[in-house]
């Protein structure tokens, strides 16, 4: 075998690789991407049942409560609209009533949020930067230090 | 005082290493030798002003001297020691000054030890090496200030996220960077032979050791912050696809490939212009490494459009040498002489499609890691990308990879026999085959393709014993000359069993604990019981306990095994003093079988806890698979062949191939 018929089998199998590759991303993409919505979003009716996203808003004061075997219900706020969530776990451990959070799971059709995962973040004045930017587009005022960031990895609890 | 002295130090090193960057490469370009020996003890003397420096901050640290902008921000007087000290590295500033700290011991360490380098390679090489320092003294002095005083000094300072307060944690960013910043050697080596236009075999011998190096530190230093993903973020899984781990498993994947590219190297000089693309994209994937991590930009496009400053700089450090580096490859890799001819089916071939391989995959990852962010920088849309898309993507390149691994060593150099390699896997084969009944009579449950998961695994740790078993002739010739070769292979032989034995091992713990872990989440009442995966658990209660900073409520949980108590499990919620803040301390019950993993929830209005248990099975096999690669890297690494500079060719070809 030649210098270049050797190259040639090299990048032929190289291109195959990044080929198969390429098709494996693709289909990636398209089955598991997820999006972040608002309450409001839901609102307007523009998510359909079943679909996987993240629900991101304030947990809405005075709403927590726990039901019978660790199940947890709470409400997600934007202020202009709110939803009803549900998850089956362990809440972390900087979630708080008032402050910001991100759930993730499906919409149920009588359209209550099933929340699979949770996340909050390490720091009593963190707001997720995709809840602040999201409320500070429906205009909703912040107060001061609520997007202060710590750079630190995120929390998430099943 | 003290930390203007290392104010000082930092603005020093900044100097010689400007001095070291450009007085030797203009030596080596006009062959001037005395302009070319300045760089030895210039990257000497680099090492010891970046090592006071260091020390200074440290010492600020120690003694908790709040009038250091970056101590009152980031410690606290009631911090035991071991945190005050991790504390320096715990911070945007302190971390970068490590950083520079390990690329100038790096610097350092070839000056020192580089006694039969070409002088001209060597005056190259320290000064490439000076220029990556010259930009992170200026980024470190410019932008992130560690020895900025206050003034008034703050009583006590604002403490470290309890959750960094932890024992692995405190020696991760180390290791991490000593990897990282390792592969800058690789980077500075390319750089430099591009500059020469020249390669050869003891340039390859060179940077292998010093790429193993890095390489060994960045395993260690991903598998513990994955360790301590697993215990202290309570969520039971050992890796979350983050963009923050991603950063760092990157350059991993391109330092693996270029390991396994080096040799083919220095082995055959085949392989010379990819092995040096492969050495700068290697580095540039630490550079965004420390881009992503380092900006904010991964918290959010959003973030870092606020405060650019410290972003815009790392970027543009990253574009300066992943963008010149490419360009210097660009016009010089014609002159990097060609090197030996192999088929296809060969040692080469094998470690040529273990680079496609491994490329690919870390393509793939960033991909993943980077789609989202120029998602939300172009349209403003937000997605995440998560386990799903790596786990089919990279998930899929990996099989190949794991599958054709054990051929590998098997191959002879320039021209291999499948069909021979074959036939001395077969045991392993069998194993693997073994290894699918037995997981499908053990776990009844669980997903089907889990079984040959877990085959894989056994496939790669029983064809890396069976090479190392072939090669010492078990079984065809007498006991005693087994041994006597067995004692003779070079410690290289070892460290590559070792390694890809680690792999396999690591694939069987993260199989397992993947595919049949088990979860229940309840809420217990003192005196309730529960029951997973063969363990009877019975809790006790919570009761109240208290630590050095830190008040906790304790849950006591036993754990009966066929109606004999083993252990207890002791999950926790602590609730730290500065800053006040809560954290969960899962409560862990390991053994051979898997581990048994606690965390404890909210106080229910009815009096009872939540709890979340999990039984992850064969869970420790990944940090255990990770400790023995790490082990065969330093293995290998103490091989005294790696340590001779020139390689010496009139040298009587050993009877067996030649090691890994």
């Amino acid at each position: 075998m030649t210098r270049k018929q050797r190259r040639a089998a090299f990048i032929a199998s190289g291109v195959a690789v990044l080929t198969a590759a390429a098709l494996l991303v693709m289909i990636a993409f398209r089955g598991s991407i997820v999006f972040f919505h608002t309450p409001s979003d839901i609102a307007e009716n523009k998510i359909p049942a079943g679909v996987r996203f993240r629900l991101g808003g304030l947990v809405a004061k005075g709403s927590v409560k726990h039901r019978d075997g660790a199940l947890v219900e709470f409400s997600v706020t934007d202020t202009l609209a709110t939803v009803l969530v549900t998850h089956r776990g362990v809440l972390p451990d900087l979630f708080r009533e008032g402050q910001g959070v991100v759930a993730e799971g499906t919409l149920a059709p009588g359209g209550v949020f099933e929340a699979e995962t949770v996340l909050a973040k390490h720091d009593e004045t963190y707001m997720p930067p995709e809840v602040a930017k999201a409320l500070e587009a429906k205009g909703v005022k912040l107060g001061a230090g609520a997007t202060h960031d710590t750079g630190s990895k995120g929390e998430k609890v099943e | 005082m003290i930390i203007e002295l290392g104010h000082f130090a930092l603005i020093l090193a900044l100097v010689v290493a400007t001095v070291q960057m450009i007085v030797p490469a203009w030596g080596a370009r006009v062959g001037e030798p005395r302009m070319m020996s300045l760089a030895e003890p210039a990257a000497v003397s680099q090492l010891v002003l970046i090592l006071i420096a260091f020390l200074a901050l440290v010492h600020a640290y120690v003694t908790s001297d709040f009038s250091v902008a970056n101590v009152a921000e980031n410690s606290h007087s009631t911090k035991p020691l071991l945190y005050r000290i991790s504390g320096v590295w715990g911070n945007h500033e302190g971390s970068m000054v490590l950083w520079v700290l390990i690329l100038a011991l790096f610097g350092a360490a070839v000056a020192v030890f580089g006694g039969n380098l070409p002088a001209t390679l060597k005056a190259n090489v320290l000064a490439v090496q000076a220029s990556i320092a010259v930009a992170f003294c200026l980024f470190i002095i410019v932008t992130s200030n560690p020895f900025e005083r206050i003034d008034p000094p703050p009583f006590d300072g604002r403490g470290l996220n309890p959750i960094l307060q932890d024992p692995a944690l405190a020696f991760h960013p180390p290791f991490l960077y000593a990897g990282y910043v390792g592969f800058s050697m690789a980077f500075s080596f390319a750089i430099a032979a591009l500059i020469e236009g020249r390669t050869d075999a003891a340039w390859a011998r060179w940077v292998r050791p010093w790429t193993l190096a890095a390489w060994m530190c960045l395993t260690i230093g991903i598998a513990m912050g994955s360790w301590w993903a697993y215990y202290e973020l309570g969520w039971g899984g050992f890796w979350f696809w983050d963009p923050v781990e991603n950063a760092s498993f990157m350059p991993w994947l391109a330092g693996t490939a270029l390991l396994h590219s080096a040799l083919v190297m220095e082995k055959r000089e085949a392989l010379k212009v990819w092995t040096t693309l492969l050495a700068i994209l290697t580095f540039s994937l630490s550079l965004m490494g420390t881009f992503l991590v380092r900006s904010g930009v991964l918290t959010s496009v959003h973030a870092f459009a606020v405060d650019p400053r410290r972003g815009v700089f790392v970027l543009a450090i990253m574009v300066l040498f992943t963008g010149g580096g490419l360009a210097l490859f660009a016009l010089r890799a014609r002159q990097l002489a060609q090197g030996g001819i192999f088929a296809p089916i060969s040692r080469e071939g094998g470690l040529v499609l273990n680079n496609i391989l491994l490329t690919t995959s870390c393509a793939t990852v960033l991909i993943g890691t980077l789609y989202p962010l120029a998602l939300e920088a172009s349209t403003g849309e937000k997605i995440s990308v998560g386990a799903p898309y790596f786990n089919l993507t990279f998930g899929l390149l990996m099989l190949p990879l794991l599958i054709a691994l054990p051929f590998g060593p098997f191959l002879a150099w320039k021209r291999g026999d499948v069909r021979g390699a074959a036939q001395r896997l077969l045991a392993a084969a069998l194993l693997a085959l073994g290894a699918i009944v037995a997981a499908a009579a053990v776990f009844e449950r669980g997903p089907w393709l889990a079984p040959f998961g877990l085959a894989i695994g056994v496939w790669v740790m029983a064809g890396a014993v069976s090479e190392l078993l072939f090669r010492v002739k078990l079984g065809q010739t007498p006991m005693a000359e087994a041994r006597r070769r067995l004692a003779s292979l070079p410690r290289s032989a070892f460290g590559t069993t070792a390694a890809h034995f680690g792999v396999g091992l690591m694939m069987v713990g993260i199989v397992a604990t993947s595919a049949y872990r088990s979860e229940l989440i309840l809420v217990m009442k003192p005196g309730d019981r529960a029951e997973i995966a063969g363990h009877e658990l019975a809790f006790r209660g919570a009761a109240p306990g208290k630590g050095p900073n830190y008040t906790e409520r304790v849950g006591l949980i036993d754990v009966y095994r066929g109606g004999a108590r083993v252990s207890e499990l002791a999950p926790a919620k602590r609730l730290y003093d500065a800053p006040a803040q809560q954290t969960s301390e899962a409560g862990i019950y390991a053994s051979w079988r898997g581990d048994l993993y606690a965390v404890l929830g909210d106080q229910q209005p009815d009096g009872g806890i939540a709890v979340r248990i999990y039984f992850n099975p064969l869970v420790r096999c990944i940090w255990i698979g990770a400790i023995i690669m790490f082990m065969g890297g330093a293995v290998s690494l103490s091989d005294r062949r790696l340590r001779i500079g020139a390689p010496v060719r009139a040298r009587r070809r050993v009877a067996a191939a030649p090691a890994e």
